[in-house]
C-alpha cells in the first residue's frame, strides 16, 4: 500500500520561487534516501516544469508529496496552472518542439528523467504534470 | 544586485558559477561576459561550473549563447568541471550543449584555450609587413 509521509504546496509564481522549488525538491530526494543521479534528475524534472509553468502557465503551484510502499520511497510532483493550456499535447511532447524561449526539449526530455509522467490540458484552463521518481 | 564575478587572467576571462542561479542572473552574465571579452580583447572565455548542482535547458542555452557570441567575438568557450550526475541528467535530457566545449577541470581548460587560439587568428596578431 501507497502511503504518503508528508505533502506540501508550494507557490510558482516568480524566479525565486523557481530557485526555492529546486532546493525544497532536493532536500526532500536526499531525505527520502535519493542517490546523488536520482536527487539530480529530479531537481533538474522541477526546474524545467516549474519554468513551464511559471513562463507559459503564467504562473501556478507546486505540490510535493513524498511516497511510500514499504519498501519503496519515492517523490511525486503535481506542477498545475490555469494558462493557456496546450493545444496538441503530442506535439508539445516531441523532442524539438517549442514555442518560446526554451529549447524545445522540456517535456520529451523531463520525461526520461522521471519513473512516471502524466500530463492533462485544457486549451484555455490550463495545464496538470504529474511526475513521480521512485528511489 | 546580485553578479557573478568575471576575473580576467590575462588574455583568458574566468567565470565560476557558485550559486543556484535565477534566470535573470544567468542572462545578466550572459551580456556582462560578452561585453567584457570585447573590452578585454579576450581570446578565451573559461567557465567554471563545478559548483552547479544542475544544468537544465535553460541554464544549457544560455551556455551556447555564450559560446556563439565568444566565437563571434573572436574567442574561444570552454565549460569545465561539470560533475557526472550533472553530465548524466543532461543527456537524459537530450541536451546537447552545442557548440560548447568541455574539459575536465581549469586546468585542462586553460591549456585547451592556451594551445589553440581561436581560428585565423586576430589582424592585430599578424606580423607587421
Amino acid at each position: 500500500m501507497m502511503t504518503v509521509l508528508k505533502s506540501e504546496t508550494a507557490p510558482l509564481q516568480t524566479e525565486a520561487d523557481l530557485v526555492r522549488v529546486r532546493q525544497t525538491v532536493r532536500q526532500w530526494a536526499i531525505h527520502q534516501g535519493f542517490s546523488l543521479i536520482d536527487q539530480t534528475k529530479v531537481v533538474t524534472a522541477t526546474s524545467e516544469l516549474a519554468r513551464n509553468t511559471i513562463v507559459h502557465g503564467g504562473g501556478g503551484t507546486v505540490e510535493l508529496e513524498a511516497l511510500s510502499t514499504g519498501s519503496r520511497r519515492g517523490l511525486r510532483l503535481i506542477f498545475v496552472d490555469h494558462g493557456p493550456g496546450i493545444p496538441d499535447l503530442a506535439q508539445a511532447m516531441t523532442d524539438g518542439y517549442t514555442t518560446g524561449e526554451g529549447l524545445g526539449l522540456g517535456l520529451g526530455g523531463t520525461k526520461r528523467l522521471v519513473t512516471e509522467f502524466e500530463i492533462t490540458s485544457q486549451p484555455g484552463e490550463g495545464t496538470r504534470v504529474c511526475i513521480t521518481k521512485w528511489k | 544586485m546580485e553578479r557573478i564575478p568575471i576575473l580576467q587572467m590575462e588574455d583568458v576571462l574566468l567565470v565560476t558559477i557558485q550559486v543556484d542561479m535565477h534566470d535573470k542572473l544567468a542572462l545578466t552574465l550572459q551580456d556582462e561576459l560578452t561585453a567584457y571579452i570585447v573590452t578585454a580583447r579576450a581570446r578565451g572565455v573559461l567557465i567554471d561550473i563545478s559548483a552547479l548542482e544542475i544544468v537544465d535547458s535553460f541554464i544549457g542555452r544560455v551556455l551556447s549563447n555564450i559560446a556563439a557570441m565568444a566565437r563571434v567575438l573572436d574567442a574561444e568557450t570552454v565549460v569545465v568541471g561539470m560533475q557526472p550526475a550533472v553530465a548524466i541528467t543532461l543527456v537524459e535530457l537530450g541536451l546537447s550543449l552545442t557548440g560548447v566545449r568541455t574539459a575536465l577541470n581549469v586546468e585542462k581548460g586553460l591549456a585547451f584555450l592556451r594551445a589553440a587560439p581561436a581560428q585565423g587568428g586576430r589582424h592585430d596578431d599578424r606580423p607587421q609587413v
